[in-house]
């Protein structure tokens, strides 16, 4: 459904976004990582049609955004960063207005209408003023605007900033639920949120993308994946040493295979090891890796790195 | 086309609930009546003229619009740009075109609300004396098209910042400029050193000449014509300031 080709966007001398290049799927949630600054919202900015690319290309749903940008834009549902809504207008009026925007009508219109603001809880409030909600509800009346004609793609940029916990929930889930028949974009820097929702994730740092896979293919890319971590009564770092590279951490031994791919057997092994020295096992796990670690790993400078 | 129309309609609508969803509509509506009857009755010595005409009323207008007319488009896009709503506004399926001939229809239909609250002086001349009832509905007629100049004018300065106050001074100054540019001072000071071809083509940009006529019951095609691309031209201003905006 999208399509972006060696997408560029420079403000003066500084390119923002470099040489950027992906597809979304329908049935796709892509979750977009990176620190702040990193290009993000800008290039989500280009998908949506708000800013033009100065170089590449950018298709929604086979339209070209620049060259097309009505039919493009009819298909997007764009929930900006700090979702702004009218402050004048009440919850009910902005959405209404939002409906009419996009050519619904009629009974079509009051059943959209109702439909997003089930979705997004915002029956409470409905005929209350915007610039008198609070900040979570005030997200979400911008986020119901993005759903209201149900649209085939979705860019959402942080769609789960600023709300509490228990909302962050119920919006990962819908995005994970929506994500099932549309295709879905939206930027966070919350890792867990990758896990939570995304089926696929492309982190980008200074403009480009510097990793592009599913949740677990990045966690594979951390140093802790496959490590088998033990802990127990009995248990001896020079036991374990021939198993590996042995590290102590929080009163528990962590091994590191030589050989990441052969994580499986290594677990294996310190369970057989265990049996023969009679230790006294607590836990023995095998690291799937963390996020965060890689995060950190792929976008720091290079001289904080060292 | 037909939905074109209607995508210009909507956005107009919401903008003009908007003026009247916030206070801004009523304070202006009051001073804009306050002010009028002011000028035309006391400093326009509507009474001592011991005419039955609207001169004293319509001959304000140009001045009165100045600081009023501004204080009403500052708004449009430098509130749009402030609270980030450009960027939803700009992603729906609209054109800028259709957004910004919108905005514009919006507040123009608001300033002919004001205008229009104005009729209270078409019954008293009537009342008094038995006055050109035509000259006077050309006369409103000049008098839109004078605030559509000015309002336009000011949509193009609110589409350059994102500072409501910048957006006012720059449009009251360049309205003041429209006025000025046909007064003698100005054109003698101009006529010392430019041409005498330059100084009549700035002096013919001047509004008080093209709405003179309207006033004495005269539509003339020039001056209609002058109006219109005065707000023509500051529309399409008002799309490449905002093209460029978006272009970084």
């Amino acid at each position: 459904m999208i399509r972006i080709e060696n997408l560029v966007k420079s403000f003066g001398p500084k390119r923002a976004v470099d040489g950027v290049s992906f597809n979304v799927e329908r049935g796709e949630v892509l979750g977009f990582l990176g620190p702040n600054g990193a290009g993000k919202s800008t290039t989500m900015r280009m998908i949506t049609g708000f800013i033009p690319p100065t170089e590449g290309k950018v298709a929604v749903g086979g339209y070209d955004v620049t060259e097309s940008p009505l039919e493009a834009k009819r298909l997007i549902g764009y929930l900006p960063e700090a979702a702004p809504a009218y402050p004048d207008m009440t919850v009910h009026g902005f959405l209404a207005f939002a409906a009419d925007m996009r050519g619904l009508a009629g009974d079509a219109k009051h059943k959209a209408i109702a439909r997003v603001v089930e979705l997004c809880f915002l029956d409470s409030v409905l005929h209350q003023g915007i610039d008198t909600l609070s900040k979570g509800y005030k997200h979400r009346t911008c986020l119901a605007q993005a759903l209201i004609h149900d649209p085939e793609v979705l860019v959402l940029d942080e769609p789960t900033d600023g709300l509490d916990p228990n909302q962050k929930h119920e919006v990962r889930n819908l995005i994970r639920e929506l994500g099932r028949t549309k295709a879905v974009v939206f930027s966070t820097h919350i890792l867990e949120e990758v896990d939570a929702a995304c089926t696929r994730a492309i982190i980008i740092d200074r403009g480009r993308i510097v990793a592009n896979g599913t949740p677990a293919e990045l966690r594979g890319m951390s140093d802790l994946a496959g490590a088998v971590t033990v802990s127990g009564q009995g248990v001896s770092a020079e036991k374990l040493v021939p198993l590996g590279r042995v590290e102590v951490a929080d009163g528990a031994y962590r091994v590191f295979p030589a050989d990441k791919a052969a994580a499986g057997d290594l677990a294996r092994e310190v369970a057989a090891l265990a049996t023969r020295e009679g230790w006294r096992l607590e836990a023995l796990r095998t690291e799937e890796g963390q996020l965060d670690e890689v995060f950190r790993r792929i976008t720091l400078p290079d001289t904080v790195k060292k | 086309m037909i939905s074109a129309w209607k995508t210009v309609r909507t956005i107009a609508r919401r903008e003009l609930t908007s003026y009247f969803t916030s206070p801004v509509a009523y304070v202006f509506l009051v001073i804009f009546l306050l002010l009028t009857g002011f000028f035309t009755f006391t400093a326009g010595g509507f009474f001592e003229r011991g005419e039955a005409s609207l001169a004293s009323f319509f001959g304000w207008h140009p001045w009165l619009y100045l600081v009023l007319v501004p204080a009403v488009g500052m708004r449009l896009w430098s509130e749009e740009r402030r609270s980030g709503t450009l960027e939803l506004l700009l992603t729906m399926p609209v054109t800028n075109w259709q957004a910004i001939l919108g905005k514009f229809l919006a507040s123009w239909a608001f300033l002919a609300i004001a205008l229009a609250l104005t009729f209270p002086v078409i019954v008293t001349v009537n009342l008094l004396g038995d006055p050109d009832n035509g000259a006077i509905a050309t006369g409103y007629f000049g008098s839109l098209l004078l605030a559509g100049a000015y309002l336009a004018v000011a949509c193009m300065t609110s589409a350059m910042t994102r500072n409501q106050v910048v957006a006012f001074i720059l449009g009251v100054v360049i309205c003041l400029f429209l006025i000025l540019c046909g007064f003698n001072p100005v054109t003698e000071l101009l006529a010392r050193w430019a041409s005498p071809a330059v100084v009549d083509t700035v002096a013919a940009f001047s509004v008080i000449p093209h709405f003179d006529g309207f006033q004495k019951g005269v539509i003339d095609s020039r001056d209609l014509f002058y109006f219109l691309s005065v707000i023509g031209f500051a529309l399409f201003a008002t799309g490449v300031i905002l093209r460029n905006h978006r272009a970084g």
